[in-house]
Protein backbone atom coordinates (compact mmCIF):
# COMPACT_ATOMS: atom_id res chain seq x y z
CA UNK A 1 0.00 0.00 0.00
CA UNK A 2 2.77 2.39 0.87
CA UNK A 3 4.41 1.88 -2.50
CA UNK A 4 1.11 2.55 -4.25
CA UNK A 5 0.75 5.90 -2.53
CA UNK A 6 4.22 6.77 -3.66
CA UNK A 7 5.78 7.03 -0.23
CA UNK A 8 7.85 4.83 1.98
CA UNK A 9 6.26 3.55 5.17
CA UNK A 10 8.46 5.92 7.16
CA UNK A 11 7.41 8.95 5.16
CA UNK A 12 3.74 7.99 5.43
CA UNK A 13 4.08 7.65 9.17
CA UNK A 14 5.81 11.01 9.49
CA UNK A 15 3.07 12.64 7.46
CA UNK A 16 0.38 11.03 9.64
CA UNK A 17 2.15 12.18 12.80
CA UNK A 18 2.44 15.73 11.47
CA UNK A 19 -1.22 15.88 10.51
CA UNK A 20 -2.42 14.49 13.83
CA UNK A 21 0.00 16.55 15.92
CA UNK A 22 -1.86 19.90 16.18
CA UNK A 23 -5.04 18.34 17.58
CA UNK A 24 -3.11 16.10 19.93
CA UNK A 25 -0.92 18.94 21.22
CA UNK A 26 -3.98 21.09 21.93
CA UNK A 27 -5.66 18.19 23.71
CA UNK A 28 -2.55 17.49 25.74
CA UNK A 29 -1.90 21.10 26.69
CA UNK A 30 -5.46 22.17 27.41
CA UNK A 31 -7.14 19.06 28.70
CA UNK A 32 -4.83 16.28 29.83
CA UNK A 33 -2.34 18.55 31.55
CA UNK A 34 -4.96 20.70 33.31
CA UNK A 35 -6.83 17.58 34.45
CA UNK A 36 -3.63 16.09 35.84
CA UNK A 37 -2.99 19.38 37.64
CA UNK A 38 -6.54 19.29 38.99
CA UNK A 39 -5.98 15.79 40.37
CA UNK A 40 -2.78 16.88 42.11
CA UNK A 41 -4.38 20.08 43.31
CA UNK A 42 -7.21 18.16 44.97
CA UNK A 43 -4.60 16.38 47.08
CA UNK A 44 -2.78 19.55 48.11
CA UNK A 45 -5.44 21.17 50.27
CA UNK A 46 -5.33 21.33 54.05
CA UNK A 47 -6.76 17.82 54.20
CA UNK A 48 -4.35 16.40 51.61
CA UNK A 49 -5.35 13.24 49.79
CA UNK A 50 -8.21 13.03 52.24
CA UNK A 51 -10.07 15.60 50.17
CA UNK A 52 -11.20 12.65 48.09
CA UNK A 53 -12.32 10.78 51.18
CA UNK A 54 -14.03 13.85 52.62
CA UNK A 55 -16.42 13.87 49.68
CA UNK A 56 -17.79 10.55 50.92
CA UNK A 57 -17.35 11.08 54.65
CA UNK A 58 -18.66 14.64 55.09
CA UNK A 59 -22.43 14.45 55.73
CA UNK A 60 -23.22 17.46 53.57
CA UNK A 61 -21.29 16.25 50.54
CA UNK A 62 -22.57 12.73 51.01
CA UNK A 63 -26.16 13.97 51.11
CA UNK A 64 -25.53 15.93 47.93
CA UNK A 65 -24.07 12.85 46.25
CA UNK A 66 -26.96 10.65 47.33
CA UNK A 67 -29.67 13.08 46.24
CA UNK A 68 -27.94 13.53 42.87
CA UNK A 69 -27.81 9.77 42.33
CA UNK A 70 -31.45 9.32 43.40
CA UNK A 71 -32.65 12.17 41.21
CA UNK A 72 -30.66 10.93 38.19
CA UNK A 73 -31.90 7.38 38.72
CA UNK A 74 -35.55 8.45 38.94
CA UNK A 75 -35.20 10.67 35.89
CA UNK A 76 -33.59 7.81 33.98
CA UNK A 77 -36.40 5.38 34.82
CA UNK A 78 -39.14 7.88 33.96
CA UNK A 79 -37.40 8.91 30.73
CA UNK A 80 -36.91 5.30 29.64
CA UNK A 81 -40.60 4.58 30.21
CA UNK A 82 -41.80 7.68 28.35
CA UNK A 83 -39.13 7.63 25.66
CA UNK A 84 -39.40 3.87 25.19
CA UNK A 85 -43.16 3.84 24.67
CA UNK A 86 -43.33 6.94 22.46
CA UNK A 87 -40.20 5.92 20.54
CA UNK A 88 -41.53 2.47 19.65
CA UNK A 89 -44.92 3.95 18.83
CA UNK A 90 -43.53 6.64 16.54
CA UNK A 91 -41.26 4.22 14.69
CA UNK A 92 -44.20 1.83 14.11
CA UNK A 93 -47.03 4.09 13.12
CA UNK A 94 -46.91 6.71 10.44
CA UNK A 95 -49.84 9.08 10.43
CA UNK A 96 -50.55 12.67 9.39
CA UNK A 97 -48.58 14.96 11.68
CA UNK A 98 -46.03 12.25 12.45
CA UNK A 99 -43.08 14.33 11.29
CA UNK A 100 -44.27 17.37 13.22
CA UNK A 101 -44.75 15.33 16.40
CA UNK A 102 -41.29 13.76 16.06
CA UNK A 103 -39.81 17.19 15.34
CA UNK A 104 -41.40 18.72 18.42
CA UNK A 105 -40.19 15.85 20.56
CA UNK A 106 -36.58 16.35 19.51
CA UNK A 107 -36.37 20.16 19.27
CA UNK A 108 -35.10 20.65 22.86
CA UNK A 109 -32.00 18.60 22.01
CA UNK A 110 -30.13 21.82 21.25
CA UNK A 111 -31.27 23.73 24.34
CA UNK A 112 -28.61 24.48 26.93
CA UNK A 113 -29.43 23.53 30.51
CA UNK A 114 -30.17 27.14 31.51
CA UNK A 115 -32.87 27.42 28.88
CA UNK A 116 -34.35 24.11 30.07
CA UNK A 117 -34.46 25.58 33.56
CA UNK A 118 -36.33 28.60 32.25
CA UNK A 119 -38.82 26.33 30.47
CA UNK A 120 -39.62 24.79 33.88
CA UNK A 121 -40.00 28.29 35.35
CA UNK A 122 -42.52 29.12 32.62
CA UNK A 123 -44.41 25.94 33.50
CA UNK A 124 -44.21 25.90 37.27
CA UNK A 125 -42.68 29.18 38.38
CA UNK A 126 -44.32 32.14 40.10
CA UNK A 127 -45.95 33.28 36.85
CA UNK A 128 -46.07 29.75 35.46
CA UNK A 129 -48.92 28.35 33.44
CA UNK A 130 -49.60 25.48 35.85
CA UNK A 131 -50.11 27.93 38.70
CA UNK A 132 -52.40 30.08 36.57
CA UNK A 133 -54.49 27.12 35.49
CA UNK A 134 -54.71 25.90 39.07
CA UNK A 135 -55.77 29.36 40.22
CA UNK A 136 -58.57 29.39 37.65
CA UNK A 137 -59.70 26.01 38.94
CA UNK A 138 -59.55 27.36 42.47
CA UNK A 139 -56.72 25.11 43.56
CA UNK A 140 -54.41 27.82 44.79
CA UNK A 141 -51.21 28.81 43.01
CA UNK A 142 -48.68 25.98 43.25
CA UNK A 143 -45.07 27.00 42.57
CA UNK A 144 -42.71 24.05 42.38
CA UNK A 145 -40.16 25.08 39.76
CA UNK A 146 -37.50 25.65 42.41
CA UNK A 147 -38.02 22.38 44.24
CA UNK A 148 -36.83 18.84 43.63
CA UNK A 149 -39.99 18.36 41.54
CA UNK A 150 -39.00 21.27 39.31
CA UNK A 151 -35.52 19.86 38.93
CA UNK A 152 -37.02 16.47 38.07
CA UNK A 153 -39.18 18.09 35.36
CA UNK A 154 -36.18 19.94 33.97
CA UNK A 155 -34.02 16.82 33.79
CA UNK A 156 -36.91 14.97 32.19
CA UNK A 157 -37.18 17.80 29.66
CA UNK A 158 -33.63 17.48 28.40
CA UNK A 159 -33.51 13.68 28.71
CA UNK A 160 -36.61 12.72 26.73
CA UNK A 161 -35.38 13.86 23.29
CA UNK A 162 -32.05 12.03 23.67
CA UNK A 163 -33.64 8.75 24.75
CA UNK A 164 -36.37 9.04 22.17
CA UNK A 165 -33.90 9.37 19.30
CA UNK A 166 -31.94 6.30 20.44
CA UNK A 167 -35.09 4.21 20.88
CA UNK A 168 -36.53 5.27 17.53
CA UNK A 169 -33.29 4.38 15.79
CA UNK A 170 -33.23 0.94 17.39
CA UNK A 171 -36.96 0.25 16.94
CA UNK A 172 -36.72 0.90 13.21
CA UNK A 173 -34.18 -1.88 12.92
CA UNK A 174 -36.41 -4.46 14.66
CA UNK A 175 -37.61 -7.30 12.48
CA UNK A 176 -41.42 -7.10 12.27
CA UNK A 177 -41.49 -10.78 11.28
CA UNK A 178 -40.59 -11.76 14.85
CA UNK A 179 -43.64 -10.03 16.26
CA UNK A 180 -45.78 -11.36 13.44
CA UNK A 181 -44.62 -14.87 14.33
CA UNK A 182 -45.38 -14.33 18.02
CA UNK A 183 -48.81 -12.97 17.14
CA UNK A 184 -49.65 -15.89 14.87
CA UNK A 185 -48.67 -18.20 17.70
CA UNK A 186 -51.32 -16.51 19.79
CA UNK A 187 -49.23 -14.26 22.01
CA UNK A 188 -51.11 -11.30 23.47
CA UNK A 189 -49.90 -7.77 22.65
CA UNK A 190 -48.52 -7.42 26.18
CA UNK A 191 -46.71 -10.75 25.95
CA UNK A 192 -45.18 -9.67 22.61
CA UNK A 193 -44.03 -6.43 24.21
CA UNK A 194 -42.52 -8.25 27.17
CA UNK A 195 -40.95 -11.21 25.35
CA UNK A 196 -40.09 -9.82 21.92
CA UNK A 197 -39.92 -6.04 21.74
CA UNK A 198 -38.28 -5.14 25.05
CA UNK A 199 -35.57 -7.84 24.85
CA UNK A 200 -34.74 -6.74 21.30
CA UNK A 201 -34.54 -3.11 22.39
CA UNK A 202 -32.63 -3.72 25.58
CA UNK A 203 -29.16 -2.74 24.25
CA UNK A 204 -30.60 0.58 23.07
CA UNK A 205 -32.47 1.05 26.33
CA UNK A 206 -29.34 0.32 28.38
CA UNK A 207 -27.29 2.71 26.26
CA UNK A 208 -29.89 5.45 26.36
CA UNK A 209 -30.40 4.94 30.09
CA UNK A 210 -26.69 5.23 30.81
CA UNK A 211 -26.43 8.36 28.67
CA UNK A 212 -29.42 9.81 30.47
CA UNK A 213 -28.04 8.98 33.91
CA UNK A 214 -24.59 10.39 33.15
CA UNK A 215 -26.02 13.59 31.69
CA UNK A 216 -28.29 14.05 34.72
CA UNK A 217 -25.40 13.49 37.14
CA UNK A 218 -23.35 16.23 35.50
CA UNK A 219 -26.16 18.63 34.62
CA UNK A 220 -25.16 22.10 35.71
CA UNK A 221 -27.15 24.63 33.68
CA UNK A 222 -30.60 23.42 34.69
CA UNK A 223 -29.60 23.10 38.33
CA UNK A 224 -28.01 26.55 38.18
CA UNK A 225 -31.31 28.10 37.07
CA UNK A 226 -33.58 26.16 39.40
CA UNK A 227 -31.69 24.71 42.32
CA UNK A 228 -30.49 27.68 44.30
CA UNK A 229 -31.55 25.83 47.42
CA UNK A 230 -31.07 22.22 46.34
CA UNK A 231 -27.57 20.84 46.54
CA UNK A 232 -27.17 18.50 43.62
CA UNK A 233 -23.52 17.64 43.07
CA UNK A 234 -22.66 20.09 40.27
CA UNK A 235 -24.19 22.89 42.35
CA UNK A 236 -22.25 21.80 45.43
CA UNK A 237 -19.03 21.84 43.42
CA UNK A 238 -19.85 25.26 42.08
CA UNK A 239 -20.66 26.74 45.50
CA UNK A 240 -17.57 25.24 47.10
CA UNK A 241 -15.46 26.71 44.33
CA UNK A 242 -16.96 30.19 44.15
CA UNK A 243 -18.49 30.96 47.54
CA UNK A 244 -16.29 29.09 49.99
CA UNK A 245 -13.22 28.95 47.74
CA UNK A 246 -12.56 25.44 49.02
CA UNK A 247 -10.90 24.57 45.76
CA UNK A 248 -9.30 21.24 46.69
CA UNK A 249 -12.72 19.86 47.68
CA UNK A 250 -14.30 21.29 44.52
CA UNK A 251 -11.50 19.74 42.48
CA UNK A 252 -11.85 16.35 44.18
CA UNK A 253 -15.60 16.32 43.73
CA UNK A 254 -15.48 17.35 40.09
CA UNK A 255 -12.88 14.67 39.35
CA UNK A 256 -14.97 12.00 41.04
CA UNK A 257 -18.06 13.17 39.19
CA UNK A 258 -16.10 13.09 35.93
CA UNK A 259 -14.83 9.59 36.63
CA UNK A 260 -18.37 8.38 37.34
CA UNK A 261 -19.96 9.91 34.24
CA UNK A 262 -17.10 8.68 32.06
CA UNK A 263 -17.35 5.14 33.44
CA UNK A 264 -21.11 5.01 32.90
CA UNK A 265 -20.75 6.23 29.34
CA UNK A 266 -17.97 3.73 28.66
CA UNK A 267 -20.28 0.97 29.92
CA UNK A 268 -23.02 2.28 27.65
CA UNK A 269 -20.70 2.16 24.69
CA UNK A 270 -19.86 -1.43 25.53
CA UNK A 271 -23.57 -2.25 25.53
CA UNK A 272 -24.55 -0.41 22.39
CA UNK A 273 -21.44 0.34 20.39
CA UNK A 274 -22.42 3.99 20.31
CA UNK A 275 -23.27 6.82 22.62
CA UNK A 276 -22.16 10.37 23.10
CA UNK A 277 -22.87 12.51 26.07
CA UNK A 278 -23.90 16.07 25.74
CA UNK A 279 -24.02 18.79 28.31
CA UNK A 280 -27.23 19.94 29.89
CA UNK B 1 -60.26 -5.63 19.70
CA UNK B 2 -60.71 -2.90 22.27
CA UNK B 3 -57.42 -4.11 23.77
CA UNK B 4 -55.60 -3.39 20.53
CA UNK B 5 -57.34 -0.03 20.22
CA UNK B 6 -56.15 0.87 23.68
CA UNK B 7 -52.66 -0.27 22.76
CA UNK B 8 -52.69 2.34 20.00
CA UNK B 9 -54.49 5.12 21.82
CA UNK B 10 -52.41 5.11 24.99
CA UNK B 11 -49.00 5.56 23.36
CA UNK B 12 -50.40 8.22 21.05
CA UNK B 13 -51.80 10.08 24.04
CA UNK B 14 -48.45 9.78 25.77
CA UNK B 15 -46.62 11.04 22.68
CA UNK B 16 -48.94 14.03 22.39
CA UNK B 17 -48.73 14.80 26.11
CA UNK B 18 -44.93 14.54 26.03
CA UNK B 19 -44.61 16.84 23.03
CA UNK B 20 -46.95 19.28 24.78
CA UNK B 21 -44.69 19.18 27.84
CA UNK B 22 -41.71 20.00 25.61
CA UNK B 23 -43.31 22.56 23.30
CA UNK B 24 -45.79 24.46 25.49
CA UNK B 25 -43.04 26.23 27.46
CA UNK B 26 -41.28 27.16 24.21
CA UNK B 27 -44.52 28.70 22.95
CA UNK B 28 -45.02 30.42 26.32
CA UNK B 29 -41.57 31.99 26.14
CA UNK B 30 -42.32 33.33 22.67
CA UNK B 31 -45.67 34.74 23.82
CA UNK B 32 -44.25 36.17 27.05
CA UNK B 33 -41.37 37.74 25.16
CA UNK B 34 -43.78 39.46 22.81
CA UNK B 35 -46.44 40.40 25.36
CA UNK B 36 -46.75 43.89 26.80
CA UNK B 37 -47.29 42.46 30.25
CA UNK B 38 -47.31 38.70 30.87
CA UNK B 39 -49.36 39.08 34.05
CA UNK B 40 -52.23 40.18 31.81
CA UNK B 41 -51.48 37.49 29.28
CA UNK B 42 -52.26 38.17 25.64
CA UNK B 43 -55.08 40.54 26.60
CA UNK B 44 -52.48 43.19 27.34
CA UNK B 45 -51.39 43.19 23.70
CA UNK B 46 -48.24 42.32 21.81
CA UNK B 47 -45.05 44.32 21.40
CA UNK B 48 -41.49 44.12 20.16
CA UNK B 49 -40.43 46.43 22.97
CA UNK B 50 -38.79 43.69 25.05
CA UNK B 51 -36.86 42.33 22.08
CA UNK B 52 -35.51 45.86 21.56
CA UNK B 53 -34.69 46.08 25.25
CA UNK B 54 -32.80 42.78 25.03
CA UNK B 55 -30.88 44.12 22.08
CA UNK B 56 -29.74 47.24 23.93
CA UNK B 57 -28.83 45.19 27.02
CA UNK B 58 -27.29 42.12 25.47
CA UNK B 59 -26.31 42.76 21.82
CA UNK B 60 -22.66 42.27 22.74
CA UNK B 61 -23.35 38.72 23.98
CA UNK B 62 -25.01 37.82 20.67
CA UNK B 63 -22.07 39.16 18.68
CA UNK B 64 -19.51 37.45 20.93
CA UNK B 65 -21.40 34.15 20.81
CA UNK B 66 -21.47 34.17 17.01
CA UNK B 67 -17.81 35.17 16.77
CA UNK B 68 -16.85 32.43 19.23
CA UNK B 69 -18.94 29.84 17.39
CA UNK B 70 -17.33 30.61 14.04
CA UNK B 71 -13.86 30.72 15.58
CA UNK B 72 -14.55 27.34 17.19
CA UNK B 73 -15.58 25.91 13.83
CA UNK B 74 -12.44 27.29 12.17
CA UNK B 75 -10.13 25.86 14.83
CA UNK B 76 -11.99 22.54 14.82
CA UNK B 77 -11.60 22.30 11.06
CA UNK B 78 -7.89 23.06 11.24
CA UNK B 79 -7.30 20.54 14.03
CA UNK B 80 -10.02 17.99 13.41
CA UNK B 81 -10.03 17.38 9.66
CA UNK B 82 -6.35 16.36 9.47
CA UNK B 83 -6.78 14.19 12.57
CA UNK B 84 -9.88 12.50 11.14
CA UNK B 85 -7.98 11.87 7.92
CA UNK B 86 -5.13 10.20 9.79
CA UNK B 87 -7.57 8.10 11.83
CA UNK B 88 -9.36 7.04 8.65
CA UNK B 89 -6.15 6.16 6.82
CA UNK B 90 -4.50 4.30 9.68
CA UNK B 91 -7.22 2.43 11.54
CA UNK B 92 -5.56 0.74 14.47
CA UNK B 93 -5.87 0.27 18.19
CA UNK B 94 -3.91 3.44 18.65
CA UNK B 95 -6.38 5.29 16.44
CA UNK B 96 -9.27 3.97 18.56
CA UNK B 97 -7.45 5.15 21.66
CA UNK B 98 -6.98 8.65 20.25
CA UNK B 99 -10.67 8.75 19.35
CA UNK B 100 -11.54 7.74 22.91
CA UNK B 101 -9.16 10.29 24.41
CA UNK B 102 -10.45 13.32 22.55
CA UNK B 103 -13.97 12.23 23.57
CA UNK B 104 -13.11 12.71 27.26
CA UNK B 105 -13.99 16.42 27.45
CA UNK B 106 -17.50 15.44 26.35
CA UNK B 107 -17.85 12.50 28.74
CA UNK B 108 -16.61 14.49 31.74
CA UNK B 109 -18.87 17.34 32.97
CA UNK B 110 -17.85 20.74 31.61
CA UNK B 111 -17.55 21.98 35.18
CA UNK B 112 -14.52 19.71 35.76
CA UNK B 113 -12.78 20.75 32.55
CA UNK B 114 -13.41 24.40 33.34
CA UNK B 115 -12.01 24.07 36.88
CA UNK B 116 -8.91 22.35 35.48
CA UNK B 117 -8.36 25.11 32.93
CA UNK B 118 -8.79 27.82 35.56
CA UNK B 119 -6.39 26.17 37.99
CA UNK B 120 -3.63 25.67 35.43
CA UNK B 121 -4.03 28.73 33.20
CA UNK B 122 -6.12 31.11 35.32
CA UNK B 123 -2.97 32.96 36.41
CA UNK B 124 -2.23 34.17 32.89
CA UNK B 125 -4.36 37.26 33.21
CA UNK B 126 -4.52 38.40 29.62
CA UNK B 127 -5.50 34.89 28.57
CA UNK B 128 -7.94 34.34 31.45
CA UNK B 129 -9.76 37.58 30.70
CA UNK B 130 -10.02 37.09 26.95
CA UNK B 131 -12.54 35.28 24.80
CA UNK B 132 -9.70 32.95 23.78
CA UNK B 133 -10.04 31.29 27.19
CA UNK B 134 -13.65 30.40 26.34
CA UNK B 135 -12.60 29.41 22.83
CA UNK B 136 -10.26 26.79 24.29
CA UNK B 137 -13.10 25.26 26.26
CA UNK B 138 -15.42 25.23 23.26
CA UNK B 139 -12.78 23.62 21.06
CA UNK B 140 -12.17 20.85 23.60
CA UNK B 141 -15.87 20.18 23.90
CA UNK B 142 -16.71 20.26 20.18
CA UNK B 143 -13.61 18.80 18.49
CA UNK B 144 -14.73 15.16 18.86
CA UNK B 145 -17.96 15.93 16.99
CA UNK B 146 -16.03 17.38 14.05
CA UNK B 147 -13.59 14.45 14.03
CA UNK B 148 -16.37 11.85 14.21
CA UNK B 149 -18.40 13.48 11.49
CA UNK B 150 -15.46 13.67 9.06
CA UNK B 151 -14.20 10.23 10.04
CA UNK B 152 -17.61 8.66 9.37
CA UNK B 153 -17.68 10.09 5.84
CA UNK B 154 -14.08 9.16 5.04
CA UNK B 155 -14.55 5.62 6.35
CA UNK B 156 -17.76 5.13 4.37
CA UNK B 157 -16.19 6.05 1.00
CA UNK B 158 -13.00 4.02 1.52
CA UNK B 159 -10.66 6.97 1.11
CA UNK B 160 -7.59 4.73 1.12
CA UNK B 161 -8.54 3.06 -2.16
CA UNK B 162 -9.45 6.37 -3.77
CA UNK B 163 -6.12 7.83 -2.78
CA UNK B 164 -4.23 4.83 -4.07
CA UNK B 165 -6.02 5.27 -7.38
CA UNK B 166 -5.00 8.91 -7.53
CA UNK B 167 -1.45 8.04 -6.54
CA UNK B 168 -1.18 5.40 -9.27
CA UNK B 169 -2.12 8.15 -11.73
CA UNK B 170 0.81 10.17 -10.43
CA UNK B 171 -0.86 12.57 -7.97
CA UNK B 172 1.47 13.68 -5.18
CA UNK B 173 0.42 13.98 -1.51
CA UNK B 174 -0.64 17.64 -1.79
CA UNK B 175 -2.56 17.04 -4.98
CA UNK B 176 -4.36 14.08 -3.39
CA UNK B 177 -5.21 16.08 -0.32
CA UNK B 178 -6.73 18.96 -2.27
CA UNK B 179 -8.14 16.96 -5.16
CA UNK B 180 -9.35 13.75 -3.51
CA UNK B 181 -9.49 13.88 0.27
CA UNK B 182 -11.00 17.30 0.95
CA UNK B 183 -13.73 17.18 -1.74
CA UNK B 184 -14.77 13.75 -0.49
CA UNK B 185 -14.71 14.83 3.13
CA UNK B 186 -16.82 17.91 2.44
CA UNK B 187 -20.23 16.50 3.53
CA UNK B 188 -18.66 15.39 6.80
CA UNK B 189 -16.95 18.75 7.31
CA UNK B 190 -20.23 20.57 6.62
CA UNK B 191 -22.32 18.40 8.95
CA UNK B 192 -19.61 18.57 11.63
CA UNK B 193 -19.34 22.35 11.32
CA UNK B 194 -23.08 22.86 11.76
CA UNK B 195 -23.07 20.55 14.77
CA UNK B 196 -20.13 22.47 16.26
CA UNK B 197 -21.85 25.83 15.64
CA UNK B 198 -24.98 24.59 17.41
CA UNK B 199 -23.03 23.22 20.37
CA UNK B 200 -20.88 26.32 20.72
CA UNK B 201 -23.82 28.74 20.54
CA UNK B 202 -25.57 26.83 23.35
CA UNK B 203 -22.59 25.95 25.55
CA UNK B 204 -23.12 27.05 29.13
CA UNK B 205 -21.58 24.61 31.63
CA UNK B 206 -17.97 25.46 30.81
CA UNK B 207 -18.56 28.98 29.60
CA UNK B 208 -20.16 30.04 32.88
CA UNK B 209 -16.93 29.20 34.69
CA UNK B 210 -14.59 30.50 31.98
CA UNK B 211 -16.24 33.85 31.28
CA UNK B 212 -15.45 37.19 32.86
CA UNK B 213 -17.80 40.21 33.07
CA UNK B 214 -16.23 41.42 29.83
CA UNK B 215 -16.56 38.13 27.95
CA UNK B 216 -20.20 37.18 28.44
CA UNK B 217 -21.79 34.89 25.86
CA UNK B 218 -25.47 34.48 25.06
CA UNK B 219 -26.16 31.51 27.38
CA UNK B 220 -24.28 33.31 30.16
CA UNK B 221 -26.41 36.40 29.55
CA UNK B 222 -29.51 34.19 29.60
CA UNK B 223 -28.57 32.86 33.04
CA UNK B 224 -28.16 36.47 34.21
CA UNK B 225 -31.50 37.47 32.76
CA UNK B 226 -33.29 34.46 34.26
CA UNK B 227 -31.94 35.36 37.68
CA UNK B 228 -32.41 39.12 37.68
CA UNK B 229 -34.64 40.41 34.88
CA UNK B 230 -38.41 40.54 34.56
CA UNK B 231 -40.03 37.58 32.87
CA UNK B 232 -40.77 39.47 29.65
CA UNK B 233 -37.10 40.33 29.11
CA UNK B 234 -35.94 36.82 30.02
CA UNK B 235 -38.48 35.46 27.55
CA UNK B 236 -37.57 37.89 24.78
CA UNK B 237 -33.89 36.99 25.25
CA UNK B 238 -34.85 33.32 24.96
CA UNK B 239 -36.64 34.13 21.71
CA UNK B 240 -33.42 35.68 20.40
CA UNK B 241 -31.63 32.45 21.30
CA UNK B 242 -34.30 30.36 19.56
CA UNK B 243 -33.97 32.54 16.46
CA UNK B 244 -30.28 31.69 16.38
CA UNK B 245 -30.51 27.99 17.15
CA UNK B 246 -33.55 26.85 15.14
CA UNK B 247 -32.15 27.81 11.70
CA UNK B 248 -28.98 25.92 12.67
CA UNK B 249 -31.05 22.84 13.55
CA UNK B 250 -32.93 23.02 10.25
CA UNK B 251 -29.67 23.41 8.33
CA UNK B 252 -28.30 20.40 10.21
CA UNK B 253 -31.24 18.25 9.14
CA UNK B 254 -30.75 19.42 5.58
CA UNK B 255 -27.02 18.75 5.58
CA UNK B 256 -27.08 15.43 7.42
CA UNK B 257 -25.20 12.80 5.45
CA UNK B 258 -27.86 10.42 4.13
CA UNK B 259 -28.03 7.79 6.82
CA UNK B 260 -31.37 6.20 6.20
CA UNK B 261 -30.31 4.58 2.96
CA UNK B 262 -29.62 0.91 3.66
CA UNK B 263 -26.01 0.08 2.95
CA UNK B 264 -26.86 -3.16 1.21
CA UNK B 265 -28.33 -1.39 -1.82
CA UNK B 266 -24.88 -0.25 -2.86
CA UNK B 267 -23.39 -2.43 -5.56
Amino acid sequence: MSSATGMGAGAARTRAALLAAPALVVFLAFWLLPMARLALFAGQGPSGIEAYWAVLAHPQYRASLISTILLSGLVTLATLAIGGITGVFLSRHHFPGHGLLAGMLTLPLAFPGVVVGFMVILLAGRQGVIGQLAAILGAGRPVFAYSMTGLFLGYLYFSIPRVLLTVMGAAEKLDPALEEAARSLGASPLAILKDVVIPALSPALIGAGALCFATAMGAFGTAFTLATRISVLPMTIYTEFTLFADMPIAAAMSLMLGAVTWAILALARQATGAGVAAAA
Amino acid sequence: MTGRRLLLALPLALAVATSAFLIVPVALSVLAGLSVNWQQGLAGGLTLHWIGEVWTLYADTVVRTLALAFATVAVDQLLGVPLAYVLARHPSRRARLVEELIMLPVAVPGLATALALIILYGGWHDFRGSSAFILVGHVLFTLPFMVRSVLAVLAAIDIATLEEGAASLGAGPMRRLLGVVLPNARPGILAGSLMVLTLSVGEFNMTWMLHTPLTKTLPVGLADAYASMRLEIASAYTVVFLLMIIPLLLLMQWAAPVRRRPRTTRP
